[in-house]
């Protein structure tokens, strides 16, 4: 008996409870790189296709800063290149959740006091929620390798490795970041932003040139992943790296276990008021007080990617300097300024697709009230369900509304603030961030229709959000057929700025959306609720 | 006066599981109705749809004076509920929650609010993830009792609370019936129900196996009879109704039928008692009666 008693249980228990998470999350992202592979080798089939986008690549610092360097112009290297800065990304989100999921999720549902009581070692949650998250991350590091060995061992072994390191890096800092707060969802939070901070540490690392601050990239562990350079004479020492950051950060997340009591955190917890304020006073005011700490870190997030992006645009002007070949591409295209204008849609599009996801998880909240019990109580008050429903889908559609705002907006003023022109930038970027909500309002509806009409199902509402998702990120790239792109509701809208609005794409998509809501509210209505 | 519950043959299934299998129950207005059942019986399920939570497969359901399903809203602002499991929101004090649920039920007396916050000795300004169990259940039991609602429907109420705070509960419940209010109380504590109840249904497997005043209930029980008697004793065993008789020499044990009683003493007197220990129908013992039939059958 010590400390650790029970920690081989404890990951059975993960696994068992996880059989389809764990799957639903390392199956695509292996997959993807696969097709991204076969993709790269149909359209770059020879080496001179190769090196012409190497070179317009490495000439564009707005492009760096999205997917990285190229290091490397082969087959393994640009797979290792296109997927090498959103793949450890994505790696690392899944291992923070899973993470979190077993320590104060089942803390703060009161899960880990039936366990706790049991012969488990003190240390033995928390020892068994990171083998879960390092053991998910080496078997998607596994999965990768594998299907890059056609392009070589030693290159996909190191991509494989990115993955599975930067996965145990966030595995670990969210073992931190649970220890700190009582809320799991706070956790969740403060690990995400740190994910989100590293990846922008990452790129304005990537998008610098000479003499520009390139060691960013160093303190982030996403850029450590892309700095293995698989295929491109790896650097295995910068395994070193992971190998140093994650003990310390276990370390540190043990002897935080170490120092509190069950159900503590280490931020301190504030008595709250004796009554309801007047804002607390029905269904709405309580759906807003109840998403507001979401909405506020999502916003802060939109912020800040829309300036950093925004700022970043501007290397996109620069673009044919010194490369002759791809300067006279873009003026057949219709001149730098459209191109900038094509980067700049696409940046926008791209906040739209992660609305969605945001809509998604406030629509979300509905279920996770019912399934919580919390919702009884009110319905048992003098509430009707479309009325407890319309309360928290107002806030998902007010609150992707002021996502998209708050996204062009700041993309407005670090684009304008570079090229002097915030004035003009910035209503012409928030017009654009809110061209995008109709197909966030789509998305979202397509979730109530999924809790209203198969509430089992309805966490098929982020399957929807994230297809949604890899479809705009990858799709292109991987010449999928017309119809498989137009899935994605985000391909219907007209691309602004570089294209003019026009108006029936939106009207259709919000009509859709509308009689998508409807229609869930109208099985919600007739269904069991719980 | 019609009654506030009007419950009959009520069907709910969810998928296999029959949780209601033609369920009746009648709570008139101003009584305090226990519903009794053995955990799984169904009682959760029976409020639920009176809630109009859950939709019933078959049978007829009137609260008040309504449709619970159709009528929900309408219905709710005239109803308070406390729930078996009482989850609060996380982040929202208890004091926060008791005022919210009475404006969502369209009203809250304040001075009440408070009067029993003190009674319960609730500290409503700690955060819902730090309240234990009974601390939970007193939030939900404190929105409540200061709403202004005519029916009370409480399930399970005070499974989390201790004896002192149990007894505050009690009192609660009289207070609101001499208001004229009516409750109905789920229940598996059968001292409580005796306590507390003017009538009693019970319920097993989804189904009502006995329903009536606390007197009518007894009746259907046996007394338990010891005593030490002059001689032996002759012929208590041809008598109706005597059950599980145990003779002893002069010493007897047996049950008897409550409505059989009168002619048993009689018998047992005219043979002499030296000594003689009598029992009176416990609720438990008519709930052990049936829930052992039940786990009989299984």
């Amino acid at each position: 008996m010590n400390d650790l008693t029970g920690t081989r249980a404890l990951v059975r228990l993960a696994l068992r409870r996880d059989r389809i998470m764990i799957p639903a999350w390392v199956l695509p992202l292996g997959l993807l790189v696969i097709a991204m592979r076969s993709a790269i080798s149909g359209l770059y089939p020879t080496q001179a296709s190769r090196t012409s986008l190497a070179a317009s690549m490495a000439a564009n610092g707005s492009l760096r800063a999205l997917y990285g360097p190229v290091y490397d112009t082969g087959i393994g290297g640009l797979t290792a290149w296109r997927m090498g800065s959103t793949g450890p990304a994505l790696a690392g989100l899944m291992a923070l959740l899973l993470v979190v999921r077993h320590t104060r999720e089942e803390e703060e549902d009161g899960r880990l006091e039936l366990l706790g009581a049991g012969a488990i070692g003190r240390r033995a949650p928390l020892a068994a929620a990171l083998l879960t998250g390092f053991g998910t991350s080496l078997a998607l590091a596994a999965i990768v390798t594998l299907g890059l060995l056609p392009q070589g061992a030693t290159g996909a072994l190191a991509f494989g490795l990115a993955f599975g390191g930067a996965g145990c890096c966030y595995a670990a800092v969210a073992a931190v970041t649970a220890q700190l707060t009582q809320s799991a969802r706070a956790a969740k939070g403060i690990a995400g932003a740190l994910l989100g901070v590293g990846y922008l540490l990452r790129a304005t690392g990537d998008a610098a040139g000479p003499g520009g601050p390139g060691w960013a990239a160093w303190l982030s562990p996403l850029g450590w992943a892309e700095r293995l350079r698989p295929y491109a004479g790896e650097r295995w020492w910068v395994l070193g790296l992971f190998a140093g950051a994650v003990p310390v950060l276990v370390a540190l997340a043990h002897s935080l276990v170490a120092r509190r009591d069950l159900d503590a955190g280490l931020l301190p917890s504030r008595p709250g008021p004796e009554g309801a304020g007047r804002r607390l006073s029905g269904v709405f005011g309580l759906a807003w007080r109840l998403q507001r700490g979401a909405l506020c870190g999502w916003l802060s997030g939109y912020a800040v990617a829309g300036l950093v992006l925004g700022a970043i645009t501007k290397g996109a002007v620069s673009l044919g300097n010194g490369n002759k070949s791809v300067a006279d591409e873009l003026n057949s295209l219709g001149g730098t300024h459209n191109l900038v204008d094509s980067f700049l849609a696409t940046m926008v599009s791209f906040l739209g697709m992660l609305a969605a996801v945001y809509a998604v998880q406030a629509v979300l909240r509905l279920r996770g009230e019912e399934i919580g019990g919390r919702a009884e109580p009110v319905l048992a008050a003098a509430v009707g369900r479309i009325r407890w429903a319309a309360a928290h889908l107002l806030v998902a559609a007010a609150g992707s509304a002021a996502l998209l705002a708050v996204g062009g907006l700041a993309l407005g003023v670090g684009y304008g603030a570079a090229v002097g022109d915030v004035g003009g930038q910035l209503p012409r970027m928030a017009g654009a961030g809110l061209v995008q909500l109709p197909a966030v309002l789509f998305v979202a509806a397509v979730a109530v229709l999924i809790l209203g009409a198969v509430p089992r199902l309805a966490l098929a509402g982020w399957t929807v959000a994230s297809l949604t998702l890899a479809l705009g990120l990858y799709g292109p790239l991987l010449r999928l057929s017309r119809w498989a792109l137009d899935l994605s509701v985000f391909t219907h809208l007209p691309r602004v700025p570089s294209a003019p609005v026009a108006a029936a794409p939106l009207v259709w998509l919000t009509a859709l959306a509308a009689v998508l809501t409807a229609a869930g509210l109208a099985a919600l209505r007739r269904r069991d609720i719980g | 006066m019609n009654s506030a519950i009007e419950v009959t043959s009520l069907h709910k299934a969810f998928g296999r599981t029959q949780a209601l299998d033609g369920l009746d129950l009648t709570v008139a207005r101003g009584e305090v109705h226990g519903f009794l059942g053995p955990n799984g019986a169904g009682k959760s399920t029976a409020i639920r749809v009176l809630l109009g939570l859950l939709r019933a497969d078959r049978g007829q359901a009137r609260l008040l004076d309504g449709d619970p399903w159709r009528d929900a809203v309408r219905l709710h602002a005239r109803l308070a509920y406390v729930p078996g499991d009482v989850t609060l929101w996380r982040n929202l004090s208890g004091g926060e929650v008791i005022d919210l649920l009475g404006r969502l039920r369209g009203g809250l007396d304040q001075h009440r609010k408070q009067e029993l916050l003190r009674r319960f000795e609730l500290d409503p300004t700690k955060k819902g993830r730090t309240y234990s169990k009974g601390n939970r259940q007193k939030v939900a039991l404190v929105a409540a009792f200061a709403s202004d609602a005519e029916l009370l429907i409480l399930d399970e109420p005070t499974s989390g609370l201790d004896p002192l705070m149990e007894e505050v509960f009690r009192e609660c419940v009289r207070e609101e019936r001499d208001r004229g209010r009516t409750v109905l109380l789920s229940s598996h504590i059968l001292s409580e129900v005796e306590a507390l109840c003017d009538r009693v249904s019970i319920i097993r497997r989804g189904r009502t196996v006995e329903t009536g005043t606390l007197a009518e209930l007894r009746h259907l029980t046996r007394t338990s009879i010891t005593a030490e008697l002059a001689g032996p004793p002759n012929g208590l065993a041809r008598l109706p109704g005597v059950h599980d008789l145990d003779v002893h020499g002069e010493r007897v044990a047996l049950q008897v039928d409550t409505d059989q009683l009168d002619a048993v003493l009689r018998q047992i007197t005219s043979v002499g008692v030296r000594a003689l220990n009598c029992t009176p129908p416990t609720l438990d013992e008519l709930f052990l009666r049936h829930y052992r039939s039940e786990t009989a059958a299984r």
